[in-house]
């Protein structure tokens, strides 16, 4: 099919509070252009496809290879990356939303503070005496280690709170991205020691005990991580936890 | 006097993260200023590993051969003390964060695996398959989250730097920020202050970093006086695949691991490359360089390419590309390695690297110079300091691979002691400051927002932005001519003027107004480029990745010296200087020659 233009419809809205609305733009067709690239080039011209002077579309981007999760936003109605969302690949016209599970800050940009206050009340990381010199972690198994980096690879982009039915303004549940960090610190030798913390953790409000098993977000995730195994392995992990518990008394 | 000293770091990544958990690991208070979420930041995108001495392959490695080889690589040009500490630190370094968690690829035996990287001949690189930034990064931001919840660390994400306040004396005292979503310029007080803001790749257009490494910061600084040191050394990566938007890397690691770089040897050859012949390649770093292979450093391979496909035409389809040929290894042992890389190239060109050569080609990536700093970190701004891609510490005239994520972090780690050790012998803190000082710094900044919101001009600040990437690609990267250097110093000045003269901005409100930022940017990158600019043009002799024709021979006699970089407020232009000789004292310059193996 040739075409000279690429049809974009943007969900805009100037702030928080603004109600928002749709804008059209065209840009320029040419080959092997993706939805970043388009939106550069509307903001290097903001004028809508009807000719009316707008202002440049806002959304967050940084490394543009699908490694720092800045892009995420719903392209034709999925949740996915921007940069690698390949114009030729995609039905025209192309619709840009943000995400609608994170308050909009403007136009595309939301704020995804809740997956980093996640991390928090999971207590995603090894507890260290110090960064100073204390020798190296304990040797460990390539195979379990290389099945733990599938979980290290998560970028905190959002795409699978944002497919999560789950995930909703009422609930305070903490999402899949969060448990696959638990699965990841859980099996590190080090980051062991502190299982039980994490488990404790999930078993508050918005714990793992608020998953519906829908597994939307296994499909959705960008980077393939096995969210829906690592949920699987965490509850495991609690119902062994949660036994040792009442027979502790 | 009673008031607990407070820390600031301006950038979240490798370098930043470390000063700031160091700092509050010793009970320290540290405002964290960040544009983005500081697990987004770019240290992330590097991919191929980090070294260090490790001598697990029975190899009898050394430190010193660790050391050696990072100043014969940097052509001599790195003063030797601070490299020597960081390659001591660096197994120290790789066990901290090992303990930290991070995913490094092990041995059947458990233990950390180490590969082959550009420029050494020793396995020397630690690697979490081909996502080693990441891995890395994510580490710090874990360790970083802790002091979060303590209390220790605040963390100001999406906030621009924009400049540092001063006292009379001309001491660091804190910064000025604009808080990206609601435009609100504030100022902060710190004992010190560190700025860990990395390279700025961007003043190149299109490069393989990420869209927030503009140098900014440093740009900002250097215009209020902070020197500037070997700005004309830009890295060059030779294998990139070249993009609309980005050149996206295709690590080092791939040839690490065995990747080969070769060209039809019939220009114009359109064959499916599976179809030709082992006869009918050109594997040219392998003729060229047989002592090292596809492994030379990277300006060497860098230029090497280049001169394959502008020079002799042999460039893929008469193109500028060449390929990076993995399909002769196991496919699966290619996954487990480099996975992350080969995800990148399979989505972004839509071609399996497993079953088809890559296509690539070199493209701006890592700034060797920065900001000038001692070896204590600080600038020549008293109490600021500068760690990271930010300063031009470590790499001399040309950085090994997978020693970056090193000298950022053993930097941001010299940082974070050296910082407390400074304010410690302060007879007063930053709160006891005047408030003028803060003032002033801040109806500054107000000020050139209000002018440049203001600005109804023709020229925007994304077109701005293009033709200087443009011009900076053409005349400053991999082959510098005299000639060409005059025209875009010339090029730059006008530019500079219509900048100032003809801008435009479309968007007038202040809440999370993107344009604004970006026009700041391009005002700073404008004044980074003319530095660069005006250091390479002044270098009249060939050195690591600087390459003159016109000069092809290193000429330690004249220019075994720093290229110090002043900016004259009153001329509003550069000032060069070549007073500070470099600190050989380890290793004697010696002639750098990868054609034949590298004698110690």
């Amino acid at each position: 099919m040739s075409q000279n233009t690429v049809v974009f419809r943007i969900k805009r809205q100037e702030n928080p509070a603004a109600r928002p609305h749709w804008e059209e733009f065209a840009v320029p067709y040419r080959e092997k252009l993706n939805v970043i690239v388009c939106l550069n080039e509307i903001r290097r011209h903001p004028v809508t496809r009807d000719g009316r002077k707008t202002t440049p579309v806002a959304w967050e981007c940084a490394c543009l290879e699908e490694v720092c999760g800045s892009c995420a936003m719903i392209i034709n109605g999925k949740a996915r990356p921007a940069c690698s969302a390949l114009i030729d690949e995609l039905k025209q016209p192309i619709t840009l939303e943000p995400m609608a599970k994170f308050p909009v800050v403007r136009d595309l940009v939301v704020d995804r503070s809740r997956m980093f206050d996640a991390l928090k009340k999971v207590r995603a990381w090894v507890q260290l005496d110090g960064t100073w010199h204390l020798g190296p972690a304990p040797r460990w198994n390539e195979r379990e280690r290389f099945r733990a980096y599938d979980f290290s690879r998560c970028m905190t982009c959002g795409v699978c709170l944002e497919v999560c039915p789950q995930i909703n303004a009422r609930s305070s549940f903490v999402g899949a991205a969060a448990i696959g960090q638990v699965r990841l610190f859980n099996s590190h030798p080090l980051g062991g020691l502190q299982a039980t913390e994490r488990l404790d953790a999930l078993m508050d409000k918005g714990g793992i005990a608020e998953c519906g098993n829908a597994q939307n977000c296994v499909e959705a995730c960008p980077k393939d991580i096995s969210l829906v195994d690592a949920i699987g392995e965490v509850n495991r992990q609690m119902a062994r936890h949660t036994l040792k518990k009442i027979l502790a008394g | 006097m009673n008031t607990e000293a407070k820390y600031i770091v301006v950038g979240g990544g490798l370098a930043g993260l470390m000063a700031a958990i160091r700092i509050a690991e010793a009970g320290g208070k540290v405002d964290v200023f960040s544009l983005v979420p500081v697990k987004r930041s770019h240290s992330v995108c590097a991919q191929g590993g980090i070294n260090a001495v490790l001598d697990v392959k029975g190899q009898a490695d050394t430190i010193w051969e660790h050391f050696d080889d990072t100043v014969y690589g940097g052509d001599f040009l790195a003063h030797q003390p601070p490299v020597k500490s960081m390659v001591e630190e660096a197994p120290h370094i790789i066990n901290m964060y090992d303990r930290m968690g991070v995913m490094f690829s092990r041995t059947p035996e458990g233990i950390l695996d180490q590969r082959y990287f550009g420029g050494v001949k020793k396995r020397r690189t630690a690697f979490a398959g081909a996502t080693t930034g990441q891995q890395l990064m994510y580490a710090l931001d874990e360790q970083t989250r802790p002091h979060e919840v303590s209390g220790a660390v605040t963390k100001y994400e999406g906030w621009q730097f924009l400049g540092l306040v001063r006292d009379g004396n001309g001491r660091a005292r804190g910064i000025a920020a604009l808080d990206l979503k609601t435009g609100e310029v504030r100022t902060f007080r710190g004992d010190a202050v560190l700025l860990a803001t990395g390279g700025f790749g961007m003043v190149y257009g299109r490069s393989t970093t990420s869209t927030i490494c503009n140098g900014g910061a440093a740009s900002a600084i250097y215009q209020q006086g902070a020197l500037l040191a070997n700005m004309e050394f830009i890295q060059i990566h030779p294998t990139a695949m070249p993009g609309e938007d980005k050149n996206r890397l295709m690590s080092e690691s791939a040839r690490g691991e065995g990747g080969r770089i070769w060209v039809p040897r019939k220009p114009g050859d359109t064959r499916d490359p599976r179809q030709i012949p082992e006869a009918e390649r050109f594997y040219f770093l392998e003729e060229r360089y047989p002592a090292y292979g596809n492994l030379v450093p990277r300006d060497i391979a860098a230029r090497e390419i280049s001169k394959v496909c502008v020079e002799e035409g042999l460039g893929i389809g008469g193109e500028n590309v060449v390929y990076l040929d993995l399909t002769h290894m196991d496919a699966d042992y290619l996954t487990r390695r480099l996975g992350g890389i080969l995800e990148i190239y399979q989505k972004f060109a839509g071609a399996d690297p497993r079953q088809v050569p890559m296509k690539i080609f070199p493209s701006v990536h890592y700034s060797m110079g920065g900001i000038w700093v001692d070896y204590n970190q600080m600038t020549s701004i008293p109490g600021c300091f500068a760690a990271g891609e930010c300063d031009y510490q470590y790499h001399g005239a040309n950085r090994l691979g997978a020693n970056s994520l090193l000298s950022a972090t053993y930097s941001g780690s010299v940082a974070g002691r050296t910082m407390r050790e400074w304010v410690a012998g302060q007879s007063d803190r930053a709160a006891d400051a005047a408030a003028s000082f803060f003032e002033s710094e801040q109806r500054r900044h107000e000020q050139i927002n209000a002018t440049l919101l203001a600005e109804t001009g023709e020229e925007t600040p994304t077109d701005l932005h293009r033709e200087l990437g443009e011009w900076m690609t053409r005349h400053a990267s991999v082959v510098r001519l005299n000639k060409g250097l005059d025209e875009l110093i010339g090029h730059l000045d006008e530019m500079l003027e219509r900048f100032r003269t003809r801008l435009g901005l479309t968007d007038k409100g202040r809440w999370l107004n993107q344009q604004l930022a970006y026009a700041r940017d391009v005002g700073n990158m404008l004044q980074t480029a003319r530095a660069v600019a005006r250091a390479a043009r002044n270098r009249d002799e060939s050195r690591g990745s600087h390459y003159k024709p016109e000069f092809p021979e290193r000429n330690d006699e004249k220019y075994l010296f720093t290229t110090k970089i002043a900016y004259d407020a009153a001329k509003d232009e550069p000032v060069l200087d070549y007073s500070e000789a470099i600190d050989v004292q380890h290793i004697a310059p010696r002639k750098r020659d990868y054609s034949v193996n590298k004698k110690a």
